[in-house]
């Protein structure tokens, strides 16, 4: 297969990366396996968990539902980029406190969709569990559920998870 | 040790390191939260191949020939591995030994019949699809798919007195016919392993729930010693029965890899998972309760009806906890098997209670309202003193102190109880309660304690946390022995070169295998009082020291002190029945002219023994009511009845509950101590907060608009078709 050179590469957590040869290569294999940054999760494949849940150009995307290749020139924050264990995010930081997790393996993704939601939140995106369809929304329990219900965590931790991601809200907002 | 008696003075209670049962954040947390836990396919390979199985797409049959010509064609192919010994059904848990094999004798739709290998994910998927299967297929006349249109096998029954006697003397009875939908565990990690052969032993990283049983499975089904296999499964992505067993894609993954000298991966995708690994199967209950005029049970009879493939033993213990829940002289309970092609059914959360306890909760609530006797109010008059037909005492009973710590949490109304009491625009909203029961098991468990010359600890067994939190649990009950703060213990799980713990399964994992640490953690106090001169009970450890003496590195002398604990359930399961209880209070709005139902708010109180972890026994618990949720509202695996197969099989057309469909939970743990129930006094939580929690749903939608709805899930269609006309 022709390798394509004149395309500019594909940014992940600050990294610039090459893109894949394979067309077919999606950006969850990419990363997962091209990229070694299993971080990000494969539960359907098919745009239906929420596991793979990466942030591209801000924007919170299944991964299993993109091509690497569409991504040419694009900033990808994966679970990797958000913190470390020696330096989480207050996301993590929270998910960690709340026991927002039991299995661990939706919650890269929850924490990824969780990170880019409140800047949806933030810059008043209405969702349908919106009072109105203008004006300031605020990161209500509803709110969010709403707004992470493409997020499965079949474990049953979705109590916990809001706990987490409301005190984060709440720390934003302060 | 072997437990045979109850363990009344248990030495945790004497530790001063307080650091049992306090909510301490998971261990491995942080790796969770930072996505550095390697899951079974994640581990960093050299070399490695990737496989692709290709499943049936009959229902039953013969594969006649399997034509690989073109697929080898293919850029990338390197094999398609077709060996008899590849797996067709998944093992069932605990079974110590290969599933059936020689997948071209096909059983089921989508079972496994090869493997394609390639060199990458992308080669390998693509050529599965240019396989060419020849195939006998059976006529689907003769093949039965519906488990109630064959004459099934009687599989369990108890009897005593006269249950229809007791039906027409009483002066309430309720005679209820109730079904519910075949479920799947839905993990979200998708099974997947990595096999390694380097000529003479064979490396697995598998995601899998009992190694302990594993181990067996898979060295019988690739003819190799035990001693020649190693599993790892450091991190497991839920589990729920689902990897109870090893499954085709580990045992495919073994063969390709010994046939082709490299290593080679097999991940099934989602489709895969829910067509050949496990599922509930569907019920169909009767529930016959008679009482006197108080509400005290005189008769309680239930029936069940469940099914599975031919050959398999396992059937949905659906009367389970039916046995002892509740009094009453007159009992019938019988379960039949129904035989049909549908993939292997076996354990989901909670096998039996999960479905038998929402059929019987309902039954209950409907002879509530007959006998005009609160609901709260009824279970508490029917709770036996002993096992309602053996006699044998329980080992501890909290049922009666989650009713009512549950019914003032959620403020429930024990006043007369009518439907349609309240409306809210275009909403009937209404509360409805249930009890919660599931057997306590327990099961063999070793464990490995070392104190490590610098003064910390290390445990070491094969059992697996699969999201319940037994690295955390395995710390804190050690570090309360060991006088330990639990960031000087590291607990290294899910490798089968540790000893052998009890697999995580039937919610027993923290009894069992917590036990074996305590009892490895009771022989080294030995050794360290001993040393110290002092007497075994007078040895009070904290934070690393003798309180206010010798530190453990001194006493330690430079040199690591290991002692191997070994736990076996004795006969003490003869003489006492030991269970969870619990109770469930939910309230619902219900649309009244969609027949939608939202769960507005849920409260559970449950008594499962000693607390190891307040903060993860918690999310046990609204886990468990989670589920509850899902068996109420969603949950449902449906069937073609023509030729059989399963037709929702993915996350889209499978609905698990999501964010929006769960409220805050309320969970209660009421303080109770088992002796009876393991050394360390714990008994189950994985399951317990699903056994019952679908029922208060269902009978807060009948207190809600008044639709009595007799089959789960209650989806709208259901509710709609039940409400009463206006």
């Amino acid at each position: 297969m022709m390798k394509l050179e004149f395309i500019v590469p594909i940014t992940i957590n600050n990294t610039a990366h090459p893109l894949p040869d394979d067309p077919r290569t999606s950006l969850l294999d990419f990363l997962r396996r091209d990229c070694g940054l299993t971080g990000t999760k494969k539960g359907c494949d098919h745009g239906q968990c929420g596991a793979c849940t990466v942030i591209v150009n801000g924007q919170r995307i299944n991964s299993c539902l993109s091509l690497a290749v569409m991504h040419d020139g694009d900033s990808v924050t994966t679970i990797e980029g958000l913190g470390t264990p020696d330096a989480p995010s207050p996301m993590q930081k929270a998910f960690l406190e709340h026991d927002g997790f039991q299995c661990g393996y939706c919650t890269p993704g929850q924490i990824c969709s969780a990170t880019a939601m409140l800047q949806e939140i933030a810059n008043n995106m209405p969702s349908d569990a919106s009072e109105s369809l203008d004006g300031p929304i605020k990161p209500t329990p509803e709110e969010i559920r709403e707004r992470m219900s493409g997020n499965l965590c079949r474990c049953g931790a979705y109590a916990n998870i809001i706990a987490a991601i409301s005190e984060v809200a709440e720390g934003d907002a302060a | 040790m072997k437990q045979d008696q109850p363990a009344t003075d248990c030495k945790l209670d004497q530790m001063s390191q307080d650091l049992l049962g306090k909510p301490i954040a998971r261990s491995e947390g942080l790796a969770k939260v930072t996505g550095t836990a390697p899951y079974a396919a994640e581990y960093p390979v050299d070399n490695c191949l990737e496989g692709v199985l290709v499943t049936a797409p009959f229902a039953r049959g013969t594969v006649t020939d399997i034509d690989t010509q073109a697929c080898l064609a293919m850029d990338g192919v390197v094999a398609v591995v077709e060996d008899e010994r590849m797996t067709a059904r998944a093992a069932q848990g605990t079974a110590g030994e290969a599933p059936v094999q020689q997948p071209r004798t096909v059983c089921y739709w989508g079972q496994p019949i090869a493997l394609v290998v390639a060199e990458t994910f992308e080669q390998a998927r693509d050529a599965a699809k240019h396989l060419v299967i020849s195939f006998d297929a059976d006529d689907l006349d003769d093949v039965a798919f519906d488990p109630n249109a064959v004459d099934p096998e009687n599989k369990e029954s108890t009897s005593q007195g006269d249950l229809t006697r007791a039906m027409n003397e009483a002066s309430s009875n309720v005679d209820a016919r109730l079904t519910t939908s075949g479920h799947a565990s839905a993990a979200m990690e998708p099974h997947a392993a990595i096999a390694e052969w380097d000529g003479s032993k064979l490396t697995v990283y598998a995601s899998l729930q009992m190694l302990n049983y594993n181990i067996a499975e898979l060295a019988d089904a690739v003819d190799l010693e035990e001693d020649d296999v190693r599993l790892i499964s450091r991190y497991v992505g839920g589990g729920f029965g689902s990897k109870l067993g090893i499954s085709e894609e580990t045992v495919a993954a073994a063969i390709a890899a010994m046939q082709l000298e490299r290593p080679v991966r097999v991940v099934m995708s989602r489709q895969q998972v829910f067509q050949c690994i496990m599922r509930r199967s569907e019920t169909t209950q009767r529930l016959r309760l008679a009482s006197g005029d108080d509400g005290a049970l005189t008769g309680f009879g239930h029936y069940a009806l469940v099914s599975n493939l031919p050959g398999e033993e396992f059937a949905e213990p659906v009367l389970q906890s039916s046995q002892f829940l509740y009094a009453g002289e007159n009992r019938l309970l019988e379960m039949d098997v129904a035989r049909v092609h549908r993939m292997t059914a076996g354990s989901v959360r909670a096998p039996g209670e999960a479905v038998g306890m929402p059929a019987l909760e309902v039954a209950m609530d409907m002879l509530a309202e007959e006998a005009g006797v609160d609901p709260v109010e009824l279970r508490l008059r029917n709770i036996p003193e002993n096992h309602p037909v053996e006699g044998t005492p329980f080992s501890s009973h909290k049922l009666a102190e989650c009713l009512k710590q549950g019914a003032e949490a959620f403020n429930w109304d024990s006043g007369k109880r009518k439907p349609r009491h309240t409306k809210d625009g275009e909403w009937w909203i209404g509360t409805g309660m249930a009890s919660a029961a599931r057997v306590h098991n327990v099961s063999e468990a070793k464990a490995r304690v070392t104190l490590k010359a610098d003064g910390t600890a290390m445990v070491e067994t094969d059992m697996t946390d699969i999201g319940t939190g037994t690295y955390t649990i395995l710390g804190q009950v050690a570090g309360e022995m060991l006088g330990l703060p639990r960031d000087k213990v590291l607990v290294e799980l899910g490798d089968t070169q540790f000893p052998r713990g009890s697999g995580s399964g039937g919610s027993w994992g923290a009894a069992s295998v917590g036990s074996a640490v305590f009892v490895a953690c009771q022989a080294l106090r030995k050794k360290l009082a001993e040393r110290a001169g002092v007497s075994e009970d007078e040895l009070s450890l904290k934070d690393g020291a003798i309180s206010g003496g010798t530190s453990l590195v001194d006493l330690l002398d430079g040199k690591d002190l290991a002692e191997e604990g070994h736990y076996e359930p004795g006969d003490i399961d003869e003489d006492f029945v030991a269970a969870g209880f619990g109770a469930y209070f939910a309230q619902v709005r219900v649309n009244r002219f969609t027949g939608e139902t939202r769960v507005e708010r849920m409260t559970g109180a449950f008594g499962f023994g000693r607390v190891l972890n307040e903060k993860t026994a918690r999310s046990q618990c609204i886990g468990g009511m989670t589920w509850s949720i899902g068996v109420a509202l969603t949950e449902a695996l449906h069937f073609d009845p023509v030729d059989g197969h399963l037709v929702n099989c993915d996350l889209a057309e499978y609905h698990v509950p999501v964010h929006r469909d769960v409220p805050d939970l309320d969970v209660i743990m009421v303080e109770e101590r088992d002796p009876a129930a393991s050394p360390i006094q714990a008994k189950g939580i994985g399951e317990l907060g699903m056994c019952g929690g679908a029922a208060a749903i269902a009978n807060a939608i009948y207190n809600a608009c008044g639709a009595r709805v007799m089959d789960f899930p209650m989806t709208p269609d259901r509710v709609l078709a039940a409400m009463p006309y206006d």
